[in-house]
């Protein structure tokens, strides 16, 4: 895991200057230590993946694979706390966090995320089947090892290939259904994949000066709003064939398609309405468009996700 | 101070966090236990509950249901 560019300083782990754990944790601090908004994205998409696979669990096992994955990624941003706890200290957005804020000492939260992630990933296998569980694993290893120690501090593409971590869930619920990854797998792993960098972009742009004091290298940071809005755009771009696209596998059909038709469309037109405004413009109606595009692109995912699991019925249906 | 409930913020905390703990534990037994039952029954309770004991693969059956036609066969020709 260690790279030639990175510093002794920036593979230490991080000290938190400051920062004194008053008192016990109650049991809500360990809760939100499993950064619950993105365990609800991982639900969601994962329970899509295994109930648009051809093969279904039988009811028990499903909800085991389904709870286990939500852990594991639950257990994955328990490690990336830990790990960025230094960083999410001088953030606005994440100071109020269990350890910044103290009321979690940073080797707790470590033995609980490690702890949580090995019982995740052995009782998925138990529940499924071994393809399922090494998938798991590597998605905590790949957020935790690679995207939060490694590119997060290190390029501003962290973002685009950290992506990959939040787009493994739906894969994963298709592998422990099916025993097996397919086209139709790799295909809701691209959307997510895809739909990361311009949904982070767009929160980056009102969130500049957070990531700046953190010294967290953004494209915002390292190449200025200019670029990260063109790019916002481009990722737009690329995005909407392939989205598109899993319209026209075996999974996909005319809801899905018509839903990704119209999201899309505004998608693009929100990142071009971005890439038209300038740094002025967006400051003085306090990044109106920016926080709009940011809430629509996770309508966006929602919806996508949303009209397969309509498909899925439909056909159950026929 | 009530004997019960402690008032001070850290026993209040304390307190939520055994019983977090508790339910947890007691979720991953039931989990377990019911999670057991569909594996030893292929997903049929009601097996479980008549005490039909193990899993039994579609594979496993169709050899079975093989054997006890080769002997009944075997029976009916001696």
């Amino acid at each position: 895991m260690a790279d030639t560019s990175m510093t002794e300083t920036q593979m230490a782990r991080p000290q938190i200057a400051g920062t004194q754990t008053e008192g016990e944790p109650g049991f809500s601090d360990f809760v939100q230590l499993l950064k619950p908004r993105v365990m609800s994205l991982v639900v969601f998409t994962a329970l899509v993946g295994m109930v648009v696979a051809p093969v279904h669990l039988a009811p028990v096992s499903a909800f085991t694979a389904i709870l286990f994955i939500a852990l594991g990624g639950g257990a994955s941003g328990a490690l990336n706390m830990w790990w960025d706890a230094d960083i999410d200290a001088v953030m606005k957005r994440t100071a109020r966090r269990p350890i910044p804020a103290g009321k979690i000492a940073p080797g707790e939260a470590l033995g609980f995320g490690l702890t949580l992630s090995a019982i995740s990933v052995v009782m998925l296998g138990l529940a499924t089947n071994m393809l399922a569980a090494g998938l798991l694993a590597f998605t905590i290893f790949f957020y935790v090892v690679i995207y939060s120690m490694w590119l997060k501090r290190t390029t501003p593409q962290n973002i685009v290939i950290g992506g990959a971590a939040g787009a493994f869930p739906p894969m994963i619920g298709w592998a422990a259904a099916t025993g097996s990854v397919s086209v139709e797998a790799w295909a809701m792993f691209a959307l997510i994949f895809l739909w990361t960098p311009p949904h982070f972009w767009s929160l980056a742009l009102f969130m500049n000066s957070d990531y700046s004091a953190a010294k967290v290298p953004m494209l915002t940071v390292t190449h200025g709003k200019r670029s990260t809005r063109r790019h916002i755009l481009a990722y737009t771009l690329i995005q909407a064939p392939v989205a598109l696209a899993l319209g026209f596998t075996p999974i996909g059909g005319w809801v899905y398609l018509a839903t990704s038709v119209v999201l899309n469309a505004g998608f693009i037109l929100g990142a071009l309405l971005i890439v038209r405004r300038d740094e002025a413009t967006a400051q003085a109606d306090k990044y109106r468009v920016e926080k709009k595009v940011f809430t629509f692109s996770l309508a966006y995912l929602f919806l996508h996700f949303g009209a397969l699991l309509v498909e899925a019925v439909l056909r159950g249906l026929a | 101070m009530s004997y019960f409930k402690p008032d001070h913020e850290i026993y209040r905390r304390r307190f939520s966090r055994n019983v977090g703990v508790g339910v947890a534990l007691a979720a991953f037994v039931i989990l377990s236990f019911f999670l057991t039952v569909e594996k030893v029954t292929q997903g049929n309770p009601m097996r479980s509950i008549k005490g039909e004991g193990f899993a039994v693969t579609a594979e496993d059956q169709a050899m079975k249901d093989a054997l006890k036609a080769s002997q009944g066969t075997t029976g009916a020709s001696n």
